[in-house]
């Protein structure tokens, strides 16, 4: 990121300076970075909004209702696990869009996975499939973007959402594909 | 989506109230998680804003599109969009960043920004993410999930691209 970041900035000034525009894109840059300000206020109010909403959901018993349908699916894909606690945790927190308690359930997963796999370097299949599920980004309402739509005036900022659950899915779906063929070679090698 | 929205609202606010959960305190402590994303998700975005400010003003960004264009025809990914494929599986805030500038600069409700939404919703940090996991494990080599997990990404952004020419 260091690099890019520094490359990005070092070219443009290059090139404003061929199409003579160094004082534009100077001053392209300062308005990008006041435009900052502007634009995170606008859409801190909505994320905010959505993320108390889902912490009500998830005190009053939305997490259980996620578990109970999910555990079958959870169990099929985990079968060696016996305690899947923090894999449901996990996974449930990504649906509902709680990074913040998504990532020590995640991380504690995992290292139970590991413990599983009898610390090789190599990682077992249940790890991968657990990366996997967690690269793919699965989430009910991803309320970031929605708020970034609302905040630029869009006239329905949650139209997007049915794509975006097609979408994940999918992807989600390629991955865990993918991850098996991969595995299966690993395995006749 | 509407009607969703709404409902949904209602039947959370209706079970809290069956559940006895505090819902005005639970929503306090959700926002204030919200305002701690919404915090740190700040100094970055500044950084990623004026160095995309500068890039499109400068021209370089028209040129890099140019060069690029017959690798984005082929995966039918808007030129304009490929900054963001490039940088949405390294940085999180990067990528909100270069989302809110494309969201602005060519409208709420053009297809391009449908299009960059959806993307960015349905892919992840995919090597920011496999970093952390694997951090506290013995795991060395994560090359096979990274294989996988970007294979997955090429799948969300091909299908962003593809369900936003059908849907909108």
């Amino acid at each position: 990121m260091n690099y890019i970041w520094s490359g990005i900035i070092i070219i443009s000034l290059i090139f404003g300076f061929i199409n003579g525009q160094l004082a534009e894109t100077l001053a392209a840059g300062l308005d990008g970075a006041a435009s900052a300000i502007t634009v995170l206020l606008s859409f801190a109010g909505i994320m905010c909004f959505w993320s108390g909403i889902l912490k009500i959901a998830s005190e009053c018993g939305a997490s259980r209702i996620c578990e109970k349908l999910l555990s079958p699916l959870i169990a099929r894909l985990f079968p060696k696990v016996r305690d899947r606690g923090n894999i449901t945790m996990n996974i449930i927190a990504n649906l509902l869009g709680m990074g913040n308690a998504a990532t020590p359930a995640g991380v504690a997963a995992m290292c139970e996975l590991d413990e599983l796999n009898g610390g090789k370097s190599e990682p077992g299949h249940e790890m991968c499939r657990f990366a996997v599920m967690n690269t793919a980004s699965l989430q009910i309402l991803p309320t970031t973007v929605i708020g970034i739509l609302a905040a630029c005036g869009a006239k329905d900022p949650y139209g997007i959402v049915p794509c975006v659950w097609i979408s994940s899915v999918l992807s989600l779906c390629a991955a865990l594909i993918a991850e098996e063929i991969i595995y299966k070679r690993s395995l006749k090698k | 989506m509407i009607y969703v929205i709404p409902v949904l609202i209602i039947l959370i606010l209706i079970s809290a109230a069956k559940n006895g959960t505090p819902a005005y305190q639970s929503f306090i402590i959700g926002a204030e998680e919200g305002m701690k994303t919404v915090i740190s998700i700040l100094p970055a975005l500044i950084a990623v804003l004026s160095a995309a400010a500068m890039l499109r003003q400068s021209g370089a960004l028209d040129s890099l599109a140019r060069l690029l264009s017959p690798i984005t025809d082929f995966l039918q990914v808007p030129s304009e969009l490929l900054p963001l494929v490039l940088i949405r599986p390294l940085s999180g805030s990067g990528a909100i960043g270069l989302l809110t500038d494309t969201v602005k600069t060519y409208g709420a409700d053009s297809q391009i920004a449908r299009t960059a939404c959806i993307l960015c919703a349905s892919t992840e940090t995919t090597f920011y993410t496999v970093m952390v996991y694997f951090r506290r494990t013995k795991v060395k080599y994560t090359k096979k999930v990274l294989i996988a997990a970007i294979f997955g990404d090429l799948v969300g952004i091909f299908c962003a691209c593809r369900l936003s020419k059908i849907f909108f």
